[in-house]
C-alpha cells in the first residue's frame, strides 16, 4: 500500500492515452549533450562521489523530456557508473519523477487533512471536471492535463495550495479552477 | 504571494523580522540589515567557543526532536582527519508544518550564514541544503542567493577572506516525507533510496559519505548568527518559562481558524491567547474541537488541554503533547474526527518507505480499519484491534514515522472515542446528514 510499491494508495500518474514508454524501447536522443553536460559537470564537482548526482542529473532529464525514459536511465547509468536497474530502483523510490508521459500540465492538488478540512478535496474535483480528465492520474483526451491529488506540499497556511508544473499557486479555492486553467496555453 | 500578515504586537519577530520584505532578499539588502557580520565574526573564532556558546544559549533542534545543538555539535571530533559535513534538513514535509519554506523564501541569506557558521563550527568545509523537491520556489531563491554569496567571496576557497574554505550547496529532493529523517536524507543525497539507516552507526561517526556528519533543520541554523551577534544571555533570557526551552520559535498555524500563517514567539507563550488573540480564534460562528500542536506526527489535544498549554518544549509535555516541529493544526466542530483521523493515516501508509514490517503493514492496516469504519463498516472489535497494532507499530522499527502514524490515532481514539462508536452504531458519519450518508 506504501507509494514506494507498485499500487500505492494515490492513483499513480500514467497516461493510458499514450504509447511511448511501452513496448519497444524509443530511440533515445541523448540527453547531456550541450549545456546539460556542462550542467551536470557543475554538478558533479560539487560532490565526492558520482552517484550523489543521481537526482539532480534525473531532473534534468525531466526538465528536458517531460518524464525520465528508460533510455535516459541508461544514459544517466553510463554517465555515473552505475546500473539502469540501479537508476530505475532510485526513480521508483521518488514520486515526483515519471516514469510516463503525462499531460502537459501536471496538476498536483494537496488534500492532506490541514488541506483536506479547507475543502482541498472540492478543489481537486474541480480540476478533475474542467480538465476533462475525470479520473485522478489519466491524461486528459487532449493530452493538455494531468492531475493527482498529492500528499502535504508544505504550505498547509495557504489551503488549497496546488503545482502545475514547476508553478506553485496558493489559496486556490473550487472558484478560481477555471481562471487558474485560462492562463494556460 | 505574500506574507499572510502583518507581525502581531505579541510576537518577537527575529527570525521572521523580514517575512515579506522583497529587499531583504537580495545580497547587498541583507548586508544593510546587518547580514554576514555574525559569519566574519564566526570565522575568526574557533569552533570549540562557537559551539559553547550555542550550548549556552540553550538552542535545540527546530525539526522536530528538540536535541540540543551545541551538543550535537560537540560530537563532531575537531582534528579527526576526516571531511566533516553539514546537511541542512529543508524537506519540510511534515503535515501543519511551513515555517521553514517561508525562512528560505524571504530570508535565504540568513540561512545560508547559518550554514556556513554551523559548517565551521564542526570542521567542515562543505553544507548541503537537503530541500524538498516541491519548493520550487525556495529553491530558485535559495540557488541566486547561493550564486551571489560566491561571487561576492562569502562562500568558496577563501571564505569573507578568512583563508578558510566553506562552500554551500542546494540539493533537490524529488518528492519523499521520509527523507526528512536525518539518516534517510544522507542516503537520498548520495544518490539512493530515501530509506533510513540503521543507528548506530550514529551520523557523528558515519553520516554522509560514510564520514562525520551533522544534520540540522532550517529554522535552527537560521537562529545562531542571532545567537552570536546578541550572546547567549540574551537568547536564554527571551524564554517566559523553563530555562530548558530557550529563544523564539516559529509555528505554523492552519486549518479551521482565522488568520492561518507564521507565528514567532518567545518558549513559553500561553496557548490560548496564541490561538484566540494572534490567530484570531475559531471561523464565525464555530468552535475549536482539537488541536494537534506540533505537525501531523504528535498526539492530539483537546481544546481543554491547548487552552492550559505554555508554548515550550515542558509545556506541550505537561498536556499530553510535543512541540515536535511547530505545525500547528486546528479542527473546529465542523469535522468528524475520524475522518480526519483516517487522512493521516492514510499520509502516513503514502510516505512510509515500506522498508520495516511493522510500519509498512501497520500503517496500511490501520488506514483501512480506520477508512471502514469512517464508512459505518467497522465494529466494536476494530477499536482494540487499532490500538493493538498501533502498539505493535511503536518503538520497533528503524525510524520513527510508524510511531508517528499510530501517534495521534491511539490520542484520537482516546479522546473522541464517542464519535468513533457512534459510527460504529450508526453504521454511517453521524455528522452527515441521512440523505447525504
Ligand atoms: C519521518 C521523519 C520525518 C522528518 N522530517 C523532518 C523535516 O522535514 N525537517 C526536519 O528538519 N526534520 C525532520 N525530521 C527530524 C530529523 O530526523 C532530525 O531530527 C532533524 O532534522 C535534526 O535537526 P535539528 O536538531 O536542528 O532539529 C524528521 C524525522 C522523521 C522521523
Ligand atoms: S496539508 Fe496541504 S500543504 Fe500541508
Amino acid at each position: 500500500m506504501s507509494a514506494r510499491e507498485e499500487g500505492g494508495l494515490h492513483a499513480p500518474a500514467h497516461a493510458s492515452h499514450s504509447s511511448a514508454g511501452h513496448g519497444h524501447p524509443a530511440e533515445h536522443t541523448p540527453v547531456f549533450t550541450g549545456d546539460n553536460r556542462k550542467k551536470l559537470d557543475e554538478i558533479l564537482s560539487r560532490y565526492p562521489s558520482k552517484m550523489a548526482a543521481l537526482l539532480p542529473a534525473l531532473w534534468i532529464a525531466q526538465d528536458e523530456q517531460g518524464w525520465v525514459s528508460e533510455g535516459a536511465m541508461a544514459e544517466i547509468a553510463g554517465l555515473l557508473e552505475l546500473t539502469p536497474a540501479y537508476v530505475k530502483g532510485v526513480v521508483t523510490f521518488y514520486t515526483m519523477y515519471h516514469q510516463h508521459p503525462v499531460g502537459r500540465h501536471f496538476i498536483q492538488v494537496c488534500t492532506t487533512s490541514p488541506c483536506g478540512v479547507c475543502g482541498a478535496e472540492d478543489v481537486a474535483k474541480a480540476f478533475l471536471k474542467h480538465t476533462g480528465c475525470g479520473e485522478l492520474g489519466v491524461t486528459s483526451p487532449d493530452g493538455k492535463y494531468t492531475v493527482i491529488e498529492v500528499e502535504c506540499l508544505g504550505a498547509c497556511g495557504f489551503a488549497t495550495p496546488i503545482m502545475i508544473n514547476d508553478d506553485f499557486i496558493e489559496s486556490v479555492t473550487p472558484e478560481r479552477v477555471p481562471e487558474i486553467l485560462g492562463t494556460l496555453k | 504571494m505574500g506574507y499572510p500578515h502583518k507581525s502581531h504586537p505579541r510576537e518577537t519577530p527575529i527570525l521572521s523580522k523580514h517575512f515579506g520584505d522583497p529587499d531583504a532578499r537580495t545580497l547587498s539588502g541583507w548586508r544593510q540589515r546587518g547580514g554576514y557580520r555574525a559569519l566574519e565574526q564566526a570565522l575568526g573564532t574557533s569552533p570549540a567557543d562557537i559551539v559553547n556558546v550555542v550550548k549556552e544559549s540553550g538552542l535545540r533542534g527546530r525539526g522536530g526532536a528538540g536535541f540540543p545543538t551545541g551538543m550535537k555539535w560537540s560530537f563532531m571530533k575537531p582534528g579527526d582527519g576526516k571531511p566533516h559535513y553539514l546537511c541542512c534538513n529543508a524537506d519540510e514535509s511534515e503535515p501543519g508544518t511551513f515555517k521553514d519554506r517561508e525562512i528560505m523564501r524571504w530570508t535565504p541569506h540568513a540561512l545560508i550564514e547559518g550554514c556556513a557558521i554551523g559548517a565551521h563550527a564542526i570542521g567542515a568545509e562543505t553544507a548541503y541544503i537537503y530541500i524538498r523537491g516541491e519548493f520550487t520556489e525556495p529553491i530558485r531563491v535559495m540557488e541566486e542567493a547561493v550564486r551571489d554569496a560566491y561571487r561576492d567571496g562569502i562562500l568558496g576557497k577563501n571564505a569573507m577572506g578568512s583563508g578558510k574554505r566553506v562552500d554551500v550547496h542546494v540539493h533537490r529532493g524529488a518528492g519523499a516525507y521520509i527523507c526528512g529523517e536525518e539518516t534517510a536524507l544522507m542516503n537520498s543525497l548520495e544518490g539512493r533510496r530515501g530509506n533510513p539507516r540503521i543507528k548506530p552507526p550514529f551520523p557523528a561517526v558515519a553520516g554522509l559519505f560514510g564520514q562525520p556528519t551533522t544534520i540540522n533543520n532550517v529554522e535552527t541554523l537560521t537562529a545562531v548568527p542571532h545567537i552570536l551577534t546578541n550572546g547567549a544571555a540574551w537568547y536564554k533570557a527571551m524564554s517566559l518559562s523553563s530555562p530548558k526551552s530557550t529563544g523564539s520559535k516559529l509555528f505554523s498555524v492552519c486549518g479551521n481558524i482565522r488568520k492561518p500563517g507564521n507565528y514567532e514567539i518567545t518558549m513559553g507563550f500561553p496557548f490560548k491567547e496564541f490561538l484566540y488573540d494572534l490567530c484570531g480564534g475559531p471561523l464565525p460562528g464555530r468552535k475549536f474541537k482539537a488541536i494537534i500542536p506540533g505537525g501531523s506526527s504528535v498526539p492530539i489535544q483537546t481544546v481543554e488541554e491547548a487552552e492550559a498549554t505554555l508554548m515550550d518544549y515542558e509545556g506541550f509535555v505537561a498536556q499530553g503533547t510535543m512541540l515536535g516541529s511547530g505545525g500547528v493544526i486546528v479542527f473546529d466542530d465542523s469535522q468528524c474526527m475520524v475522518k480526519q483521523i483516517a487522512r493521516l493515516a492514510r499520509f502516513y501508509a503514502h510516505e512510509s518507505c515500506a522498508q520495516c514490517t511493522q510500519c509498512r503493514e501497520g500503517t496500511a492496516w490501520t488506514t483501512r480499519i480506520l477508512e471502514r469504519i469512517e464508512h459505518g463498516e467497522g465494529t466494536m472489535e476494530d477499536l482494540d484491534t487499532l490500538l493493538e497494532i498501533g502498539d505493535n507499530m511503536t518503538g520497533k522499527t528503524i525510524c520513527v514515522l510508524s510511531d508517528s502514524c499510530a501517534t495521534p490515532v491511539a490520542s484520537g481514539i482516546k479522546k473522541w472515542r464517542n464519535e468513533f462508536e457512534a459510527h460504529i452504531k450508526q453504521k454511517r458519519c453521524p455528522m452527515r446528514t441521512a440523505v447525504a450518508a
